[in-house]
């Protein structure tokens, strides 16, 4: 039993997190607001360079050859910043589906997403919509119970407006000529992990999300003076503050389980991801709703960022399955006669 | 990282289990607030000692297994599975004992330690006073050294198992000039000392688990002091951290009582679906009382490697108590009109232990810091805002 990180795991996660602080601050991610495709290429050529576009990648095919654990510390700095690039849904989700995919399929294009070159997207019917497939090179959807493969030319894509302006979301209609690429148990299998380890994406940024709107806020009540203190002093508003980092500490735990799981291939790794999904995004739902009350007016408005970090919160939520989806499979399991629960059966 | 137990690990599990199995009673204990209840308690601490499982932590020179604090956690998951009795000499064993062995002398140690284990002597706390709740450094309660005796006068109160237990451990004020933590000193106290009254204070199940403590000049041989004069306050932390932090409440109760709440919802599952919010709070219980098993083994793990416990473990001690006080409430729901029923009352069928549990709740939130004292460290201490 060692539940801890290695060195090694923890030294890449603040090296990651050291050039997102610098790179992907509040400034970048509002001028990436204002282009066309809210996507900056420059900042997609230096995840590449830092290896983070093919750290989950196998090492024959040019990536660093890790695995969902290896990454989730990071996908937590992703959450930290707000990234706005889909450098999670490419190392959780669109990597090892094609890994798992195998074949032409993977040696073609796992390559060019560890060099950058190329993004593939993933579109599952369990979201609404797919995220960035305007910048996807390869588009994997979802379609009843296969998956298939479209390249830019065989789809027309409307762009659907989100609440946060980073996410890009479009509904996609395929036009024809789209290979099938799996079906029947093959294609169903490959669906739920590809969902698992995008709810687990979502859990990660929710952490790193949650940690970030604390960390704005502390700093705000600490700088923000009524009756002739700062408003941080305040019992009231430092409870509102102890409130959140509470669920935070506490959701920690089931995300790196959840990852855990997933590189391991464990059977309750659905189980333990949507369990990491639910408390994590609870976490960071309460985050953004403490964290703006703290804030007072200045949280409403458009200039201070606590919005860039909130809103996305808001998105993670429901998206990758929503509340309902988890509980449902968490209730489906505790609920049913003979489910081993209560003390020691967590890890066995 | 690796989530699986080691073949020793589950050797260990296995040992604890089949031991358990042979000698947990088969009908449970009366309450240790109870005369008789406290001896079936103590006969209990004994009987678990002589297996060498009653402080699997400790070294093995002194009773114990020498166990690291992953295997504490597979001995409390068995222990809560087995329905084994609660440990009537918590205050000792968890708390005292580990600061005995970080400040104790050699003689307090051996003197001290040995009988805590047997459940000979069982330890009642006194920390707080009247006039000293939250406000510990508030402690009014005097000792005043002569010769090599210390003359202790004042009030404890809240002093969890103080009516029938043999010693009591707290702080008081040796220095009568001093301030707040300053010139407080940590003494260990034998209850039976002529000069002390102790008043039992009913709780809210009409039994008396604390008392108030009186100290009419009684007298102390100075040889009961831990740690050194004047530095009873960071003594008191320690015990203080220990209580908030891993050692008090491990997840295994916890996720046990979620387990029954699972059960008593699937059991009543007809009746309790009319309101729908009920199974979303037995999940919410299932998931946060794995949560607490996760991250408690997440730490503890840390902690093996040589990481440091931090203000962040005051976040323990709020979710496990909400955690707590929640899971009942949800049952007190499910029960109906039932729930307010006494275990042995003629209608009470399918209670269980349910309004004992409920009641105990209610205490979680205030004993051992209250939740606002905590609230108030953790923004403090851990996020760093101002005072």
């Amino acid at each position: 039993m060692d539940f801890t990180f290695t060195d090694d795991q923890l030294l890449f996660r603040d090296s990651v997190r050291e050039f997102f602080v610098n790179e992907v601050t509040p400034e970048r991610i509002r001028t990436s607001w204002e282009t066309e495709t809210g996507r900056d290429p420059a900042l997609w050529s230096q995840l590449a360079e830092l290896g983070l576009t093919g750290m989950t990648v196998p090492e024959r095919f040019g990536g660093l050859g890790m695995t969902e654990l290896d990454f989730v510390l990071l996908a937590q700095e992703c959450g930290y910043v707000a990234l706005p690039e889909p450098l999670v849904h490419t190392a959780l989700v669109a990597v090892p589906l094609l890994r798992d995919l195998g074949g032409e399929l993977a040696a073609q294009w796992l390559p060019r997403i560890a060099s950058g070159e190329a993004k593939v997207l993933i579109g599952l019917e369990q979201n609404l919509l797919v995220e960035d497939a305007h910048v996807a090179d390869l588009l994997l959807l979802q379609r009843g119970e296969s998956v298939i493969a479209a390249t830019p030319d065989q789809v027309s894509l409307q762009h659907n407006e989100s609440v946060d302006p980073s996410r890009r979301l479009f509904s996609v209609e395929v036009q024809g000529g789209a290979a099938e690429v799996a079906t029947g148990a093959q294609a169903a299998a490959l669906l739920t992990d590809a969902l698992n380890r995008g709810a687990l994406g979502c859990a990660a940024q929710a952490l790193g999300l949650a940690q970030r709107m604390i960390d704005v806020s502390v700093k705000y009540t600490g700088e923000r003076q009524q009756f002739g203190k700062p408003i941080g002093s305040f019992q009231a508003v430092k409870h509102h503050m102890a409130n959140v980092a509470v669920r935070l500490e506490y959701a920690k735990a089931p995300t790196h389980r959840a990852a855990y799981a997933v590189a391991a291939g464990q059977e309750i790794a659905s189980h333990a991801v949507s369990h990491a999904k639910l408390v994590a995004c609870e976490a960071a739902n309460l985050a953004a709703k403490n964290c703006h009350q703290v804030h007072g007016a200045m949280g409403y408005t458009w200039e201070v960022d606590l919005h860039i970090f909130m809103k996305k919160a808001w998105a993670l939520a429901n998206t990758w399955g929503d509340a309902g989806f988890h509980k449902q499979r968490i209730g489906d399991q505790i609920f049913t006669k003979g489910t081993a629960l209560g003390a020691g059966a967590t890890f066995a | 990282m690796d989530l699986s137990f080691t073949e020793q690990q589950q050797a260990f599990r296995a040992e604890v289990c089949s031991w358990l199995a042979a000698h947990v009673p088969t009908s449970p204990l009366q309450s240790f607030d109870t005369a008789e209840g406290f001896a079936q308690h103590r006969a209990w601490e004994a009987m678990l000692n002589k297996g060498r499982w009653g402080m699997v932590t400790w070294p093995q020179e002194l009773g114990g297994r020498g166990c690291n604090l992953i295997e504490w956690l597979i001995f409390e998951e068995e222990y809560y599975k087995a329905r084994a009795p609660l440990r009537v000499n918590q205050n000792g064993i968890f708390l005292l004992g580990p600061t005995l062995m970080e400040y104790g002398t050699t003689e307090q140690k051996a003197r001290i330690l040995p009988k805590m284990a047997t459940g000979e002597e069982v330890w009642a706390q006194g920390w707080s006073e009247p006039n000293a709740g939250s406000d510990m450094a508030a402690i009014r309660s005097s000792a005043k050294l002569e010769g090599d005796k210390y003359i202790i006068n004042g009030q404890k109160t809240w002093s969890t198992r103080a009516v029938w237990a043999d010693w009591c451990f707290g702080m008081f004020r040796t220095d009568p000039q001093s301030s707040r933590h300053h010139g407080l000193t940590f003494i260990l106290v034998p209850l039976r000392s002529p000069g002390i009254t102790v008043r039992p204070i009913p709780q809210l199940d009409g039994l008396p688990g604390f008392a108030e403590i009186f100290f009419d000049n009684v007298e102390v041989d100075a040889s009961n002091r831990l740690g050194d004069e004047g530095a009873g306050w960071s003594v008191a932390m320690a015990t203080a951290g220990f209580e908030r932090g891993l050692m008090l409440r491990s997840p295994a109760r916890f996720q046990e009582t979620a387990r029954r709440l699972v059960d008593l919802y699937t059991a009543n599952r007809e009746s309790a679906d009319r309101d729908p919010s009920i199974r979303d709070a037995v999940l919410r219980a299932y998931l946060d009382a794995e949560s607490y098993c996760l991250t408690t083994y997440q730490t503890a793990c840390r902690l093996n490697k040589g990481g440091k416990i931090g203000a962040e473990s005051s976040t323990n001690k709020i979710f496990w108590s909400e955690l707590d006080q929640a899971m009942h409430a949800t049952a007190m729901s499910i029960l109906g009109a039932r729930a307010e029923l006494l275990p042995h009352a003629p209608a009470a069928l399918g209670v269980g232990t349910w309004l004992d549990g409920w009641l105990f709740s209610q205490s979680g939130p205030i004993y051992a810091g209250t939740n606002e004292v905590q609230r108030n460290i953790i923004a403090e201490r851990m996020l760093g805002m101002p005072r």
